[in-house]
């Protein structure tokens, strides 16, 4: 059995693996296709664009000038506040989502597999939907700001339209990319860990900050950056629960790309976003993993 | 559990002081995990059941208080006109953009196994950069593109080509045909290769192979992903706000200029029911994978939770 097997994949393999190259070609294309057209060709013409002069009715007119950098540079309050609210919120939600992964990750089987589908549910449902019910749930007739009102006798409390709302909302709609991998990395822990950590005399917050917390870094980095990519770039929850006044990054690219119409001012704007995130993104990944011998942690 | 009563059988005398304290506060902390989790979860369903509730509501503006049950504003919501057009919008975007995105996701997924070193690398950068790059920024880039090269096709050629369900369809599938790679490509890579070999060792075409080992074991995340799609077609705003024409809105625009302009009970009816259509297809998606596992003779069934947190 053992002398045949080894023969036959020997055999068997290379014709699978040089495999006839047209079908290889034929079940790529269409996906390169996409990817060219639809995530190359937009991001480039951005770059391009981001050098170029506002034509007079708006738009992109071709030039070679540095101010839109400049520009974006010095106004850059939108995305300073982005900055602030992305790492607020990414701790906000690792403060909330690390005790409930551990609390699911301790469970029993069946009652393991009952926690996750019920955070499922929310997540798969329109983020849209989700997000506005805010408004009625801190509103000032039925909903939060009402009651305190009514409990402090205070004229007006005022929680829609501020930073606040917005941070609310910015929680509350990526917690669950933030529990998911915390959750995957603390249910494959060797709970064994944990006991002799114990036995050795440790106690509870030793045992965590020296081995649980170790374990679930991988999980708690991949959470941190799933959060704070689509919070820095967010343009719904501050139009909605920000009434539009809590300016972010993305508020600022709608202005200049539809309302200016200065495509290369938000083009520059857009370039400086994305080079700021990927450094940003490195350079945390890297500080996780300094130290450590095998690099464990990585963007995904 | 029996393990460490092992060990403790032999130390317990020779235990540091530390354990016994660590214990006394055990039911505290234990209690504050469970109070967490059900704060967190009362956090995470509070919206949806007040949407769902005030669907239900009489009263004529959203925000009064509970006047009675009723289904008068579901039946509002489905006589208006825009909320009709925007609903069959999203179903006509939607449905391509799952159909496309699964096929060409899991054929991609397939062919990246037989190229060799740098492609597959080239396609993890585009997939990584997908995710990387903040919606927002894509999807403006995306316009100014369809923008520009519209401009500039329609001054060579005197067509008329604008935005509209294909340039929706287009852009959704960019995003999605990510997300089926990634599912399927997982799915792949955990695949047990040994039924693969020993198909063609039993001297099946490649083709055979294919049909009778390597889908049937991929169906789980081709459902997953095909379902994924089509919800994230028929929930996406940011996308398709920027993307599409003036006959192509969808339903989600619809509930977004609605909010803009004060949420009514109609806005609650309309939400409701798109929570429904994305519920129905959950079920739909697990009962495919329960009767798949189960035709395929496996043990335990694989729940769309795995798939989806599998990632």
């Amino acid at each position: 059995m053992a002398t045949v097997a080894p023969g036959q994949t020997a055999q068997s393999r290379p014709k699978r693996r040089r495999g006839p190259g047209l079908l290889t070609a034929i079940l790529v294309l269409p996906a390169a296709l996409w990817y060219a057209l639809l995530l190359v060709a937009p991001l480039v013409i951005v770059f391009i664009f981001s050098f170029g002069i506002r034509a007079k009715n708006g738009g992109y007119a071709p030039a070679f000038v540095l101010d839109n950098y400049a520009r974006a540079v010095q106004k850059s309050e939108p995305f300073i506040l982005s900055l602030e609210m992305a790492i607020f919120g990414t701790i906000g939600c690792l403060l909330v989502a690390l005790p409930l992964a551990y609390f699911i990750a301790t469970r029993a089987r069946r009652r393991k597999g009952l926690l996750i589908l019920l955070l499922v549910i929310p997540f798969w449902t329109s983020f849209l939907i989700r997000t506005y019910a805010w408004l009625l749930i801190l509103g000032p007739d039925l909903g939060l700001a009402g009651l305190l009102q009514g409990l402090t006798g205070a004229d007006k409390i005022q929680i829609l339209g501020t930073p606040i709302a917005v941070m609310i909302g910015l929680i509350y709609g990526y917690l669950p990319l933030m529990i998911f991998p915390l959750y995957v990395t603390l249910e494959r822990m060797d709970r064994t860990l944990v006991e002799a950590s114990k036995d050795l005399g440790a106690g509870r917050w030793a045992t965590f900050r020296q081995v649980t917390l170790p374990v679930a870094l991988p999980g708690l980095v991949t959470g941190s950056i799933l959060v704070f990519i689509p919070m820095m770039g967010e343009y719904v929850i501050p139009q909605i629960l920000g009434y539009g006044r809590t300016y972010l990054m993305g508020n600022a690219l709608v202005t200049d790309f539809l309302e200016a119409r200065n495509w290369p001012q938000g083009s520059a704007r857009a370039v400086f976003l994305i080079v700021v995130m990927i450094v940003t993104i490195a350079g945390y990944v890297w500080f996780v993993n300094r130290g450590r011998t095998t690099r464990d942690v990585s963007v995904l | 559990m029996t393990a460490p009563a092992i060990v403790a059988s032999v130390d317990r005398t020779r235990l540091p002081a530390s354990r016994p304290r660590g214990d006394r506060w055990g039911p505290l902390v234990e209690g504050y995990f469970r109070a967490h989790a059900w704060i967190v979860y009362l956090f995470l369903y509070l919206p949806i059941f007040v949407v769902i509730l005030f669907a239900f509501n009489s009263a004529t503006v959203a925000t009064a208080d509970w006047e009675g049950f009723s289904f008068r504003w579901f039946g509002i919501a489905l006589d208006d006109d825009v909320v009709q057009t925007t609903l069959a919008n999203s179903f006509i975007i939607a449905i391509p953009n799952a159909i496309l995105a699964t096929a060409f996701g899991t054929m991609a997924a397939l062919g990246l196994q037989r190229v060799g070193k740098r492609v597959r690398g080239a396609f993890d950068v585009l997939t990584y950069m997908s995710v990387i790059v903040p919606e927002i920024v894509i999807a403006l880039a995306t316009l100014v593109m369809f923008a520009t090269s519209f401009d500039t096709l329609n001054k060579w050629f005197g067509i008329k080509l604008s935005l509209g369900y294909p340039t929706v369809i287009a852009a959704h599938v960019l995003f999605n045909l990510s997300l089926v790679l990634l599912l399927v490509r997982a799915r792949l890579s955990g695949m047990d290769r040994t039924f693969v070999e020993a198909s063609a060792d039993l001297f099946a075409t490649p083709w055979r192979t294919f049909v009778q080992i390597t889908f049937p074991q991929l169906l789980p995340a081709i459902v997953a992903g095909f379902l994924l799609s089509f919800t994230f077609s028929f929930d996406d705003y940011v996308i398709t706000t920027f993307v599409s024409g003036p006959g192509s809105s969808t339903l989600p625009l619809f509930i977004f200029g609605q909010v803009k302009r004060g949420v009514t009970p109609e806005t609650n009816a309309v939400a409701t029911m798109m929570l429904a259509v994305t519920m129905a297809l959950l079920l739909v998606g697990q009962l495919v994978l329960t009767w798949q596992s189960r035709r395929a003779g496996r043990r335990s069934a694989v729940t769309m939770v795995e798939i989806v947190t599998e990632r």
